[in-house]
Formats: C-alpha cells, structure tokens, sequence
C-alpha cells in the first residue's frame, strides 16, 4: 500500500470522526461524550490542515475559529454537566430525559 | 303646531295626510322613553304614566284632524306618502310607504282611539306592578307597530308591522315571565304565528313573482287584467294570504294560541288580542279585497273556517271558568264572524263588526280585568292564594263593583246582538249578508252561534256578578269598586258601544232613519272588488235561504238572542256553585267542552310529538352521530398521528445523536450513489 501525506490524514481525520461519534453514541459520562465531541471537532480541524496545502490558507484560519468555538463550547458544556452533577448526583446521559413533552 | 281650521281649508282641494310620520313616531318616542325608563328609572311611576298614555292619546289626536281632513276632501284614490326606500335590488323597489285611505283611516281611529282608553286604564291597572315603564314601553312600541300594519302602502311594510305586533303581542303575554306557564304561552303565540307568517311570506313572493311589485295600488290596480278570475295563481296566493290571517286572527286551525295568550295582563287581553291585533287577518283580507274577490274557492274558504270557528269557539266558551278563557274564545268567535263576512264578499259588513267588537270587547275585558282587580286586591288582603280569574270564587260582585256590573252588562248585551246596541247592526248584517248570498248552511252555524254566544255572556254575567258571593267570608270585606281611572274607561267603552253602531243602519229596518256612513265611507276602496264580484254574478238576494227578509230576520235573531238570555238567566240564577277549590273536574259533554274539544292535546298527539321524535332522532343521528362524529374522529385522528410522533422525543440526547447520525449517513449515502 502506497499513500501519500493528504490521504493518510484525511483517512485519520475520518477515523478520528467516527470514533467520536460512536463515543457519543454509545458512552453514558457525559464526560466522556462531552470528550468524544471535542474529538470529533479535532477531526474536523485536522482535515481541514490537510486541504489547506492545496485550497490555500483559508482553511487554517478556520481552524482557529473552530478551536475558538470549541474553546466556549467547552465552559458552556462543563458548566451544563457541573449543573447536572448537582442535581442528578451523576452524570449518567441516560438517566436524565427532563427535555421532553 | 298648525292650527287645524287652516289646515282644513287647503285639504278640500286634495286631500293631504297631516303630519303622517308622526302618527307613527310619537307611540314610537313612548316606546323609546319608556324603556329607557325600564332600566334607568324603575321605580319611577310618574313618568310612564304620563308619557305612555300621552304619546297615544297625541296619535289619536293627529288621526282624528286627518279624518276630518279626509272626510272634507272625500278622496276617491288612496294618498301615498313615500318617507324614503327601504330596499331596491333589481326589479324589486320596497318603499316605506304610508297609504291613507279610507279603510287605514278607520283602522287608525280604531286602534289609536281603543288604545287611548286601554292605556289610561292601565295606569291603574297596573299601578303595582314592579315592570311598570316596561309594560308601557311595550304597548306603545305595539301601538306603533300596528298603525305601521295599517297604514303600510305595500306587502313588504305591511308584513313589518305584521311581525312587529307578534313581537310584541309575545312580550306581553309573557310579560309576568318569572311565572314558567306565562313564558311558555308566550312562545305558543308566537310559534303558531310563524306558521301562518310563512303563509304570508309564500302569498307575498307570489305576488312578486306574477306582478314585479309588492305595492298595494299597482298589485290590485293590475291584478284583474294579469290574473285569471278565480285561476290556480290568485287561489294560491289568497289561501296563503288567508294561512297568515288564521295564525294572526285565530282561526281553525292556528286559534290555540290565543286562550293561552290571557296569561298577560288583562289591558293586554283587550287592546291586543281582543280589539285590535287580532283583527289584523281581517284587515289583511279586507285591504286584499280584490285577490279575494278573484279567486271564489278562497272566499268559500275563508267563509267556511270562520264560520265553523264562530261555532267552535262559541261552545267551547259556554264551559269555561276562567272569567278571561270565556271571553277569549268569545273573541275567536267573534273574529270568525268577520272572517265570514270578508269571505263571503259583504267587505263593510265585517270591518263594520270589527270596529263594534273593538269597542264592547275591550269593554268586556276591561270590566273582566277590573273584577280580577278586585278580585286580586282581596285576595292578596287575606293572603289567599285562590285563583281570582275563576267565575266559582266569584258571583255576587254586583254589590261590590256597580259601575263594572252595569257598564258589562251593556258589553254582554251589545256582543249577544240586542237592539239598539252596536253589536246588532254590526252581527245581523253579517249574518244577513251570509244567507244574502246563498251561503245557507254557513248562515245557520252564524245563527246557532249568535244564540250560544248570547248563552255564555249570560252564565258570565251571571256567575260573576249575580247570587251568592263565593270569594270566602275572609276576602268579601276586601272587595271594592276599581277607582276612576279604571272604571271611566269602561264608561266611555261602553258608551261607544250603544252608539258603535248606529253608523250604518241599513234601510230595512223599519222606523229607523237609514244610515248609510260606513257604506260611503269605505265605499271608495271596496268598489273595485264589488265590481269584480258582480261582473261574476255575485249578488245579494232579498231574501234569506228559508224566505224572509232583513228585518224579520234582525228581529227574529233579536228576539232569539233576548229570549236565550232570560232563559239562561233564569236557569242559572237559581244554581249553586261551589268555590273553584271545592269543585269537581266537569263530566261529560261539559267535561269535553271544558277541555276544549281536546284539540290541544290533538295537536299535541298529531304534530309536536311526531315533530319532538323526529327531531329527536335527528339529533341523536345528525348531530350526535354523524356531524360530533367527524368531527371528533379528526380530532382523535389528529392526536393518534401526534402521538406516534411523540414517540420520537425521548429526551436522551443520545436518540437524537441517532437520528442525527442516521440522517447525516443517510445523505451522505444519497450523494455518493
């Protein structure tokens, strides 16, 4: 097998993504989910450094942003389950389902 | 205000009507007064008692210059005012037309000078009565409404004024309406009047449909030469004409209501249903008179059901108790006479009997309400709660009441048709005019009829007024004479109805000077219909049926009437009765008589049954079944498919990451494929 520098990281990137998704799908802690999205940003951001060698520097600037974005989302998020902690005494995905009818 | 000399003076040129609208407008500012009155100053009496009998009385006022005006001016055609249009759509041009001839002259005296009296009598009668400006804001609102029956020009504002008295014939009699049986008697009146109002409606879209206007002048101006003399269209609509006038005028088959109407006050009793509402079908026929003289079936009708209503009515009136229920069926009786002679073509002879029958009608109600008065004043003294209306707690009030006694007397012997009061010109012209013109067997029922009414007005007389007194030793002391403001209205009542009929006295009679001015009088609007009739060949014979003329027969009918009343007199004076409470149910014939010929319970049997099942059914099928069943079958639909979709929300955030993953591959799939 014979693959160059792009298709090797964008193969990473896409095996990265997709082990974030089944960790959100399929793990409980809401730690580890709330990991499992930050894996699945960085899977993201790592694919789009590979296009940037060919589609210029505009996609590492989007990195940062994602990396800003990911960065807030992470205060939001650890403040969320914190609340949740506290109310549930766990942090059990699936033991809370209070947003619905 | 005009003087009236001068207003005379440019009326014998042509005639002009003198403030027309305000005939109308004044009982209609009473009306408006007093029913803001009704709701902002209950407790005053002062003013309903002055406003009401006042915007009458100014009414009657107006009337009687336009009579003067017309009579100097003796016009031949009628004078249309035109106030302003009502509706215009089409071919179809509706006017608020005012028509002033000879005919809505009369009705006008009549009901103006009826009311006059009646609503100075209520300021007594009803001087206790908590709904006192509401009482007089309805009675001027149904003066209004029926001077707009009489004077409107065309079908359309006829039929307005038509519906207007109905109204407000159905609030009076449900005037008292805490009391359930009141309420429901109102509602009889008026949904029995629904039923012949959809005879006039029918009669008034087929006038449209054949002559393109509902006008009076322009429909019988045209009538001769567009519909064919006695023809299946002039049939139709003058036997729909006529459904509208049984309703309004109970006749066989709708009079049920009016016994039932007494639930009102007893002024109610006689301006309404007695004197001048009632009288509106044969008004309608009279003003009709040319459809009518067209269509010789209908004339046979009309004839015939007044006849066999005049019977009817008249022995069912010999075994009632209620003081109120005899007189009632008196009236239907009586409005059975006019129907007769409207029917038979003698157009003067049965607007003559109503005028006459206005006047000792309301007579005869109003004494029957001042007795109840009485009657009601001790009763209420020894806080009895025995009935007042019946004749078995009265008798012997004669004592107490002379004023009411004598001037009743004067009323039972001018309605039983005794010389030379006004009920024997007005009853043996039309009784004359039905064997006149061949109606022999309708001409014997109005004989029987005539000697049953003399009958019953006798028994009432004689269980109120004569032998012993059965009001119970407590409330006799408490019986009293009614004070003036009641009992001068029963004078003047019955003044009018010793001289009511002296207007038209017809030639036959012998020693009598002939007066012919009623005939002259209306002789310009039912000239077109006498013409019709008599290039048909309808005449008046010289001679009854079985031979004989005018006068033996005035006499023989006279002296009848004369000799039934002694002998019911006589009969009944020596009989016992016991007080209401103590009575047992009548038997026998009686028995049937008392209820009426069960034609209540017949109709009820026959028609509101049936009707009440199949609109049961209707809906438990209809609305129950089929409309409430769509329409919660949507609604269960809707939930169910909300439901199914509520199943998706779980509230784990690890479903919607499914889902959302699902998607997402999803597209991915569709775009790579």
């Amino acid at each position: 097998m014979n693959l160059d520098i792009e298709s090797a990281s964008l193969i990473l990137s896409a095996f990265l993504f997709a082990v974030g998704t089944a960790g959100v799908l399929v793990r409980r802690n809401a730690i580890i989910v709330f990991m499992c999205v930050e894996l699945m940003l960085n899977a993201v951001n790592l694919s789009l450094i590979v296009f940037s060698r060919s589609l210029g520097l505009e996609a590492q600037v989007l990195v940062f942003f994602v990396m800003a974005v990911a960065a807030a989302e992470a205060a939001v998020g650890l403040a969320i389950i914190i609340a949740i902690f506290r109310h549930f005494e766990g942090v059990d995905v699936d033991r809370f389902n209070i947003l619905r009818w | 205000m005009l003087s009236l000399p001068s207003l005379l003076q440019e009326a014998h040129a042509a005639y002009e009507p003198i403030l027309p609208a305000w005939i109308l407008l004044l009982p209609l500012i009473g009306a408006a007064v007093n029913g803001i009155g009704a709701f902002n100053w209950r407790e005053n009496k002062a003013i309903p008692s002055i406003v009401g009998p006042a915007a009458v009385i100014g009414a009657f006022v107006i009337v009687v210059a336009n009579f003067f005006a017309m009579s100097a001016a003796a016009p031949h055609d009628p004078t249309i005012v035109s106030l302003w249009t009502w509706m215009a759509a089409g071919d179809l041009r509706v006017g608020v037309d005012l028509q002033f001839d000879q005919l809505s002259m009369l009705m006008m005296l009549v009901v103006t000078g009826v009311s006059s009296i009646i609503h100075v009598y209520s300021v007594g009668y009803m001087r206790e009565d908590p709904g006192y400006s509401r009482y007089f804001a309805y009675l001027n609102l149904f003066v209004f409404f029926m001077l707009v029956l009489v004077l409107g020009a065309n079908f359309a504002i006829t039929f307005v004024g038509w519906e207007g008295v109905g109204l407000c014939s159905y609030l009076l009699i449900g005037f008292w309406y805490e009391n359930r049986d009141f309420a429901s008697a109102g509602k009889k009146a008026f949904i029995v009047n629904r039923i012949g109002d959809f005879g006039f409606l029918v009669a008034m879209f087929l006038v449209f449909v054949h002559f393109g206007t509902l006008s009076f002048e322009s429909v019988f101006a045209a009538a001769p030469a567009t519909l064919a003399y006695g023809g299946a269209v002039v049939t139709a609509i003058t036997l729909f004409l006529f459904l509208g006038c049984t309703g309004k005028s109970a006749q066989i088959p709708l009079y049920v209501w009016l016994p039932d109407a007494m639930a009102g006050p007893t002024p109610v009793s006689a301006l309404i249903h007695a004197a001048t509402m009632v009288t509106a079908g044969v008004y309608l026929v009279a003003r009709s008179s040319v459809l009518f003289a067209m269509a010789p079936v209908s004339q046979a009708v009309v004839a015939a059901v007044g006849a066999g209503t005049a019977l009817l009515a008249a022995t069912i009136a010999t075994q009632q108790y209620d003081i109120k229920k005899v007189l009632a069926y008196s009236t239907v009786s009586q409005l059975g006479y006019m129907f007769v002679a409207v029917g038979i073509g003698a157009y003067t002879a049965g607007i003559f009997h109503l005028m006459t029958h206005a006047f000792f009608k309301a007579l005869l109600f109003l004494g029957s309400g001042a007795v109840i008065h009485a009657m009601h004043h001790a009763y209420h003294e020894v806080h009895s709660h025995e009935d007042p209306n019946d004749m078995r707690n009265q008798g012997g009030l004669k004592r107490f009441m002379p004023i009411t006694f004598a001037t009743m007397w004067i009323g039972t012997l001018a309605i039983s048709g005794i010389f030379p009061l006004a009920g024997f010109f007005s009853k043996d012209e039309i009784i004359w005019y039905t064997g006149a013109y061949g109606y022999g067997i309708l001409w014997g029922i109005a004989l029987v009829a005539a000697l049953l009414t003399a009958g019953y007005m006798t028994r009432l007389m004689v269980m109120t007024f004569h032998g012993e007194n059965r009001t119970g030793s407590k409330a006799q002391p408490h019986l009293q004479e009614v004070p003036a403001v009641m009992w001068i209205p029963l004078v003047l009542l019955a003044i009018l109805s010793v001289i009511g009929g002296w207007v038209n006295i017809p030639d036959a009679l012998p020693g009598l000077p002939a007066v012919h001015a009623l005939h002259d009088w209306l002789h310009p609007v039912f000239e077109p219909a006498r013409g019709i009739l008599e290039a048909h060949g309808v005449h008046a014979a010289h001679t009854s049926p079985i031979g004989g003329g005018e006068a033996m027969w005035a006499g023989i009918s006279t002296v009848a009437a004369a000799i039934v009343i002694l002998l019911t007199f006589r009969a009944l004076i020596r009989r016992t009765w016991k007080p209401a409470a103590e009575s047992a149910e009548p038997t026998g014939l009686a028995g049937v008589l008392y209820n009426k010929w069960y034609v209540d319970e017949l109709y009820d049997r026959t028609i509101v049954l049936p009707l009440l099942a199949l609109w049961r059914g209707c809906w438990r099928l209809v609305d129950a079944g089929l409309i409430d069943g769509s329409i919660n079958g949507l609604a269960a639909g809707t939930r169910a498919v909300g439901w199914i979709g509520s199943l998706f929300q779980t509230g784990r955030v690890a479903t919607y990451m499914f889902y959302f993953v699902t998607g997402v591959l999803v597209i991915l799939v569709t775009f790579l494929l």
